[in-house]
């Protein structure tokens, strides 16, 4: 399992109930129903990752979180995770306050554009830059509104939502992200992750 | 047609007092089961069948000499594993096989019952279905499913016995009869109803039927549970044993031939009176309103765990008519999965060999299994 969710489930206590959202094949929800006896629900888009959900015996509903998270009732989860997914919706900020109307809390992670190869690949390059977090070209990406994780700050502080914890990973490295060393996490980590509420 | 030697029936003795307000007692439920309850009585899955459908879900229909409906999901090692699990399997009331039914005798006075049968509803058929667990001494199913009407009755059941199944599997289906589904429905009855020899329900009498009025109804039926996608790829404008179009009203086409034969081998296997009353019992099947409009209502007493599968091509119940079941679940909170699984087969898909869906069926009840 990759770090990003080992990290996830750390900030998850157990016994709790939790929407994963855009959770793929289920391996964060596997990990989370077997080690911390969560109550773990998924919404996934893609049919064929539903299908590998239902393969091992986890409750998915076959969806879209644009959509489809409206159906839940406020606060009928402890946590809501969205994992790398908040760029590729059309309306970013609708699904955000959505997240955080369903969950008491939220956890969310982002691919950072600030990361430094992410900015040395533009800047040399000249060419839309492509790295082990962001895969696709220009062409075929799924992601529609890249942000840094500086953007993400500036962002949430803006709409008075809480951040509770806010964690920078650069490969097996996690560290706390503070106000005073926000500029360096947002240059050499490719993915924020963070614990937040309204 | 031998019928009673191969039809199991079990007589209830207590009476049922149906929605329309009359009671019945001291009726027939035909029923076949398929591999063995286990000593914790907890493998048992209660499958109920859509309206065209019988007892006979698997191997050999012994009426029909056919392949039971739902045999690609259900038999050994298939979906519905009768290695593992104890399948029970009932004719509705209402229905032709052997069921209490408009072509059983009114105890009062003899006569066959025809229209004077009492209309019934997916409520009044759940009901009767009920005593089925008390005949068997379980408790609590392990599952109930069925496509179709089958999964108007599945959400039935666990509304007004929310205790009694672990597991629910809605498969194709809808809280509350569209006004297109009656109007369909509707095409049909009146088939039935014109045609001559119905004689207001009491053709036995004459030893006649009216064939050609419910061919007519099957074949109307029979374009509804398929996809336009399926067709066109089937049959497409394939002309029917001929080189070129003979400028009459003969089967030209290969689809007309089809669903010339579709009729033609349906009135051999069903009552036309039944299929007036089944489909007025689908017609009449509105959860929501059961529950003052609150369809999240029916299911709040129960702790069971919901899988609810639509097919892309199913226009007759489509996604969007299951998604509202997967909704009214969420909004209180309940365990429920769902998927729409890609299929070109229209509503028929959950009857056909779909692997995906034969594989999620699987893998939910295997799955689920596990922690009984």
């Amino acid at each position: 399992m990759k770090n990003e969710f080992k990290v996830i489930a750390d900030l998850i206590e157990k016994d709790k109930k939790v929407l994963d959202v855009g959770c793929a094949d289920g391996t964060l929800m596997k990990y989370l129903k077997d080690n911390k006896n969560i109550n773990i629900r998924g919404l996934e888009i893609s049919k064929y990752k539903v299908q590998e959900c239902i393969a091992k015996g986890l409750t998915v509903i076959e969806g879209n979180a644009e959509k489809d998270l409206k159906q839940f009732p406020d606060k009928s989860f402890d946590y809501v995770v969205l994992s790398q997914t908040l760029q590729a919706f059309l309306n970013p900020e609708l699904v955000l306050n959505e997240l955080l109307r369903v969950g008491k809390k939220a956890i969310v992670t982002i691919p950072n554009f600030g990361y430094w190869k992410v900015r040395f690949h533009l800047l040399l390059k000249g060419t839309m830059p492509v790295t082990k977090t962001l895969p696709d070209e220009w062409y075929n990406t799924p992601n529609l509104h890249m942000c840094t994780i500086k953007d993400f700050v500036y962002f949430v502080k803006s709409r008075d939502i809480k951040i509770f914890k806010s964690l920078a990973l650069n490969n097996l490295n996690t560290s706390l992200i503070n106000e005073g060393n926000l500029g360096i996490k947002n240059l050499f980590s490719d993915l924020g992750i963070f614990l937040i509420e309204k | 047609m031998d019928i009673e030697k191969h039809i199991k029936t079990l007589i209830v003795k207590k009476p049922l007092k149906l929605d329309c307000g009359k009671t019945i007692k001291d009726f027939p439920i035909a029923y076949e089961t398929y591999g063995s309850l286990n000593s914790k009585k907890d493998n048992a899955i209660l499958v109920f069948h859509a309206l065209t459908g019988d007892q006979f879900i698997t191997g050999l229909n012994p009426i029909t000499k056919k392949d039971g409906w739902w045999s690609y999901a259900v038999g050994p090692d298939k979906a519905i594993d009768t290695n593992k699990y104890f399948v029970i399997c009932s004719n509705v009331i209402g229905g032709c096989m052997g069921s209490y039914g408009p072509s059983h005798k009114n105890p009062d006075n003899n006569n066959v019952f025809g229209t004077n049968f009492p209309v019934i509803t997916i409520n009044d058929i759940v009901n009767a279905q009920y005593n089925l667990l008390e005949h068997f001494g379980i408790d609590k199913l392990f599952s109930i499913t069925g496509g179709s009407m089958g999964g108007m009755q599945v959400l039935q059941f666990i509304s007004n016995f929310p205790a009694k199944a672990k597991t629910v599997i809605p498969i194709a289906c809808t809280s509350s009869h569209s006004a297109q589904n009656i109007a369909l429905n509707e095409l049909g009855r009146q088939a039935i109803t014109a045609d001559s020899n119905w004689k207001d329900g009491n053709y036995t009498s004459n030893n006649t039927s009216p064939s050609k009025g419910l061919a007519v109804a099957r074949m109307a039926a029979h374009i509804t549970y398929l996809s336009k996608k399926g067709l066109q790829e089937k049959f497409g404008r394939k002309l029917q044993e001929r080189e070129d179009l003979k400028f009459g009203f003969d089967a030209d086409f290969q689809i007309e031939s089809y669903l010339r034969y579709q009729g033609s081998v349906f009135v051999d296997r069903f009552d036309a009176n039944s299929y007036l009353y089944i489909t007025r019992a689908m017609d009449y099947f509105d959860l929501t309103k059961q529950y003052k409009g609150n369809l999240s209502d029916a299911f709040k007493n129960t702790k069971a765990k919901f899988f609810i599968i639509s097919f892309t091509s199913d226009w007759l119940y489509p996604t969007q008519e299951n998604k509202e079941i997967v909704i009214a679940l969420n909004s209180i909170g309940a365990d429920v999965g769902f998927v729409e699984i890609e299929s070109d087969k229209g509503h028929d898909s959950f009857l056909l060999d779909v692997p995906d869906f034969l594989n999620a069926l699987k893998n939910f009840l295997d799955k689920s299994y596990i922690g009984n």
